[in-house]
């Protein structure tokens, strides 16, 4: 698992978050040990509620640990967040709607304050990227869901993060779609090499992508079951899904998602 | 096809509905000036049919309820048939109300936004400034507006400004109420795009809780237009009546001039039509321009 030449971008050690609540404290994150390493697609699965966004947003600066560390980067959430270290991918595209898709591109680069020829630049090779020609000037209402959770990665990849943390992204999306945008995502990430997060809730999503499936449970929100994936990361069509090494795959996230909520059901 | 146009348009049942309240307001003519028509007949000792009846209660001097084609007699009298310079020319009473309307429209909005700003930046401008705006407008206008007028005249401050105030006072409250739940209005989920993206406050501001904003203002923007108007015909009853539309209806009361008061009454409701309408075309004029869904 740390072969040498491999750098950890994400460690946590310990990270637990309470939040309080009305009903009395949920226990979102519980003590949760982590590394994930610079080029994985690092998959999170898990029922609601156990903390696999949360552990995203903890990442990400959204939220903050009750106890434990976490580095990102080799630098805490805030620090790394201020450097820009990651691109965000929300459930919802949160496209801005009075913006067309090129502006809504161009907004982290206009914050981040790149120049308005590179802003140019970076737009168009992202909106390639993702396969968006043609559509810089529509609005995010004239767009179907899929393109718009599409405009929404190319704005995440707009600045060079090497970190792309993705919530449930497709989530929304119906099945011909979501297949769709998977190879999409894959065949970006075999070309750009980033270090993905990626939360779902489907098994199939997580073992088709993924070269590392981290298995939650809830009650408290802990990791039962960390899984390598032994398929090849750079060679995936779409039927390898029915090969042996990939139903192995699914069938070992079946398992570990059913022992971790036995007790309860 | 023009016929099939208007009616399937708004125009038919625009225009319904306008000729039921014309005849209505004739009707009421009829039934509230009566009493006078039969007094003034039984002096005479004559007796009224139904037909003079009506003549007599559409045609009176001092009607307590004029007929409308007696309001637009009147209307024309003094628009068209005088200069708009002459101080008869009710175009002359309705520019110094509507000057006074615009000012403290602008007024208004502009402390209306700022206020809002600072509510929803600032946690003890939430909690402390907020009842008193609502106090405010509890105060009845009309009690506070001649104050303003006195205390305004005794720092040398006279004319247009003082009625300006008490229209801003009218009219910055719809807009502190709209710009406060506008501003707050973005979703989570782009408060905390852009927290990823490491932005400041005023970025944040520029390029998210602004635009989302807007249908917020327009919205408490044709409110507040119409609250202006409102407040600066107020402002200009106590001034002793010099000018402008409320100077016109005060006059108009002073002599019993019914004619006269309905006749400001029409004009300023004219204007306010008018002003609601302009914030409407300036709303979809932006709402194309941000590329609004149609």
């Amino acid at each position: 698992m740390t072969t040498g030449s491999r750098a950890p971008v994400i460690e946590a050690s310990g990270l637990s978050l309470t939040f309080a609540t009305n009903d009395g404290p949920v226990h979102a994150l519980s003590n949760v040990d982590l590394v994930v390493e610079k080029g994985d697609f690092v998959s999170f699965i898990g029922p609601s509620g156990c903390g696999k966004t949360t552990f995203l947003r903890v990442a990400a600066d959204l939220e903050h640990p009750t106890s434990g560390t976490i580095r990102v980067n080799g630098m805490s959430p805030a620090e790394a967040r201020q450097k820009r270290a990651y691109g965000y991918v929300f459930q919802s595209a949160g496209l801005f709607p009075w913006r067309t898709i090129e502006a809504n591109i161009r907004l982290p680069l206009e914050i981040m304050g790149y120049s308005r020829a590179e802003q140019q630049e970076r737009v168009r090779r992202v909106m390639a990227l993702v396969e968006l020609e043609g559509f810089e000037a529509k609005h995010p209402w004239q767009l179907s869901g899929g393109m718009r959770q599409r405009a929404s990665i190319a704005r995440a990849l707009a600045f060079d993060a090497d970190i792309l943390l993705m919530d449930e992204p497709f989530g929304a999306l119906d099945e011909i779609v979501r297949d769709k945008l998977n190879e999409q995502l894959l065949d970006l990430w075999r070309r750009t090499r980033k270090t993905i997060g990626f939360v779902t809730h489907s098994i199939l999503e997580a073992a088709y992508l993924s070269t590392r499936i981290v298995v939650m449970s809830p009650r408290p929100g802990r990791v039962t079951d960390v899984i390598e994936s032994t398929l090849p990361p750079d060679d995936r069509p779409l039927h390898i899904r029915e090969s042996r090494d990939f139903l192995e795959i699914a069938a070992r996230v079946r398992d570990g998602l059913r022992a971790g909520t036995d007790d309860e059901v | 096809m023009i016929v099939q146009r208007i009616a399937s348009g708004n125009t038919l049942p625009v225009l319904a509905v306008v000729g039921l309240i014309i005849a209505l307001w004739y009707l009421m003519a009829i039934v509230l000036n009566a009493p006078w028509a039969y007094d003034q007949a039984g002096r005479q000792d004559t007796t009224l049919g139904f037909g003079e009846l009506v003549a007599a209660t559409w045609s009176q001097d001092r009607p307590r309820l004029p007929a409308p084609h007696q309001v637009t007699a009147e209307l024309w009298k003094t628009t068209i048939e005088v200069a708009p310079t002459s101080r008869r020319s009710l175009f002359h009473h309705a520019w110094i109300t509507l000057s006074a309307t615009l000012l403290g429209f602008a007024m208004g909005t502009v402390l209306g936004i700022l206020l809002a700003v600072a509510i929803v930046h600032n946690r003890a401008m939430d909690a402390s400034v907020m009842p008193w705006i609502i106090a405010s407008q509890t105060i009845p206008i009309l009690a506070i507006a001649p104050m303003i007028i006195v205390v305004l005249a005794s720092l040398g401050l006279t004319g247009l400004l003082p009625k300006a105030v008490i229209s801003m006072y009218l009219s910055f409250f719809p807009v502190v109420v709209g710009m406060v739940k506008g501003l707050r209005s973005p979703d989570r989920i782009l408060l905390d795009q852009l927290h990823t993206w490491n932005a400041s406050e005023v970025e944040t501001f520029l390029k998210l809780r602004w635009p989302a904003a807007l249908p917020y203002l327009f919205a408490s923007l044709k409110v507040a237009v119409a609250a202006s108007l409102v407040g600066a015909i107020i402002g200009e009853l106590p001034t002793g009546a010099v000018a402008g539309l409320g100077a016109r209806m005060l006059s108009g009361s002073y002599y019993g001039q019914t004619v006269q008061i309905w006749s400001a009454l029409v004009m300023a409701s004219i204007l306010a039509a008018s002003l609601v309408a302009l914030v409407g075309l300036a709303e979809r004029v932006t709402g194309r321009l941000m590329g609004v869904r149609p």
